[in-house]
């Protein structure tokens, strides 16, 4: 227990990198998979194709190789940044199309009757979409969303093998100090993880039975 | 919904506008991708002045005609390596996740309510974290850490995915099964989990791709899997030349592996959903009428891989 207390400074450091990364990534994959959702339903059909193929891509490569592009071979290629960057750049992008599958399922879940009879009073697809589809949708989206925000805050725990100090690289500096306290440690990084994920996941799974309820 | 009931079908007008859009989109597109094939083609000249070769210089390619460099990707690495730890441990993650939901769904309460915490434990926290736990903690060395870390993580969330399965079910079959005598425990066995295990089956074998994927997270604990042995093993034996080339080859091995199982995942999800459980949807068989707060929390989208 000691080991911590001492080294509860670096702890929080390594928590609020991990915080960051969070909600930095968190943000980006929300604007990025917003923008795919629309392209893959959008009548163009160009866009149609482009956005199925990066979600296939992207969801079908494992987010370690996703973050080794970013930290070994974008360098190579004359991006400049720090590593903190490549990790928010390589979990951006790994975590966009899982956002954008959420937002289709949801759009996709609003009952057929309800577009087309939005379609029988004339409406345009901008309309249909802004007035009915996207205010049903939205709340049988929101559930999901929080579990691909859930699987973001674990997924940042690879960015710690590529030069990012957040909690599990702190931990590993800690063990390197205090290796007689290694399961401490390790449960107390556990509890940081804990900390963010388990309200969110209460959250999405109230929010799922209201939802449920409500259809 | 099929997504063409959000608009008309289009008139002469919509259509050459479409057609208009979609051009540029294509051109934009095109040129998109031809930027990124100029950028990496280019030469480039490092720091001290020594130019390097573009990434698609055929000094950077005769490595593929190479059979040794082909038996390690493929054999060393995709089949002793992560084929081999993704199996094990999707056999002990299968195992975990009824022994789980056996244990979730118990009467007794001191059997219910700590099982319960300890499911929510593993699936709050990274595989990661786990792998180096037992790693560190019990020494097993990097292949059982994986494989250990992997089979309790997606048991966990496999048997939460049985959970809402069993605890979906109408309660007349458990009703009936008392009736006609059955035990309690024959009761789950032979009518309540039998059902619940094939209407989460697209989950579980959804699951197991994202366990196949997560065979990457290995590589941190240094066990030589495909991305270990393709991506640092290589290199220092044929040199950094030939970084992008191995780089590329894991790429196309990963998504090769992947898509097929994801392919063998969706039509599975269609046998088993083409009953009453039936998705409106091509390609994303929800399955309706299950406690979707259980579901979604293992992952948004059944068909496809999961994100963890």
């Amino acid at each position: 227990m000691d080991a911590i207390i001492e080294n509860l400074p670096t702890f929080l450091g390594g928590f609020w990198t991990t915080l960051q990364l969070l909600l930095l990534s968190g943000a980006g994959a929300l604007v990025l998979g917003t923008l795919v959702a629309a392209m893959r339903i959008s009548p163009v059909s160009a866009l149609r194709v482009f956005a199925t193929v990066y979600t296939e891509i992207l969801r079908n490569i494992p987010l370690t190789l996703v973050l080794f592009f970013c930290a070994f071979l974008l360098p190579y290629l004359g991006v400049e940044f720090p590593y903190f960057g490549f990790a928010v750049v390589g979990l951006t992008a790994y975590t966009s199309p899982f956002i954008a599958e959420a937002i289709r399922s949801g759009i996709n879940g609003v009952a057929l009757g309800q577009a087309e009879a939005a379609r029988a009073i004339g409406l345009t697809f901008g309309q249909t979409l802004r007035l009915v589809i996207l205010p049903q949708g939205i709340r049988m989206v929101i559930p999901p969303l929080l579990n691909v925000i859930i699987a973001l805050t674990k997924n940042t725990s690879v960015a710690g093998a590529f030069f990012v100090v957040e909690l599990i690289a702190t931990s590993r500096q800690i063990i390197n100090i205090r290796g007689d306290a290694t399961i401490a440690i390790l449960l107390a990084v556990a509890v940081f993880y804990l900390i963010i994920t388990v309200p969110l996941g209460q959250v999405a799974a109230r929010l799922e039975r209201k939802v449920a309820v409500f259809r | 919904m099929s997504t063409n009931v959000l608009f008309d079908v289009p008139g002469p007008k919509a259509r050459r506008r479409s057609l208009i859009v979609s051009i540029v989109a294509t051109v934009v597109l095109a040129v998109g991708i031809v930027l990124l094939y100029l950028t990496l083609a280019a030469p480039r000249v490092s720091a001290n002045g020594i130019e390097s070769p573009g990434m698609f210089d055929p000094t950077r390619w005769d490595i593929i005609t190479d059979g040794r460099m082909w038996n390690a990707i493929l054999v060393r690495g995709l089949l002793m390596g992560t084929l081999r730890m993704a199996a094990v441990a999707a056999v002990l993650a299968v195992l975990f996740g009824v022994l789980f939901s056996f244990a979730r769904t118990a009467r007794a309460k001191w059997i219910r309510i700590p099982a319960a915490v300890l499911l929510d434990f593993f699936r709050g926290m990274p595989v990661l974290l786990l792998m180096l736990f037992i790693l560190l903690v019990f020494a097993t060395g990097s292949y059982w850490a994986g494989v250990a870390g992997l089979a309790i993580y997606n048991g966990a969330i496999i048997g939460e995915a049985l959970r809402s399965g069993i605890q979906s079910l109408p309660k007349g079959q458990r009703e009936s099964g008392l009736a006609i005598g059955l035990t309690p425990v024959q009761t789950r066995l032979r009518i309540e989990f039998p059902q619940a295990f094939r209407q989460m089956l697209p989950i579980i074998i959804a699951q197991l791709v994202v366990l196949l994927k997560d065979t990457s997270l290995a590589y941190i604990i240094a066990y030589p899997e495909l991305l270990n042995i393709g991506l640092r093993q290589l290199p220092t034996t044929y040199g950094n030349r030939y970084f992008f080339t191995f780089f590329f080859i894991v790429l196309v091995v990963y998504l090769t592996v992947n898509l097929l199982l994801s392919w063998l995942a969706r039509i599975v999800a269609h046998r088993t959903s083409s009953g009453a459980k039936s998705s409106k949807t091509k390609g994303t068989p929800a399955p309706r009428g299950v406690d979707t707060a259980a579901m979604n929390a293992v992952m948004p989208d059944a068909s496809g891989p999961g994100q963890t």
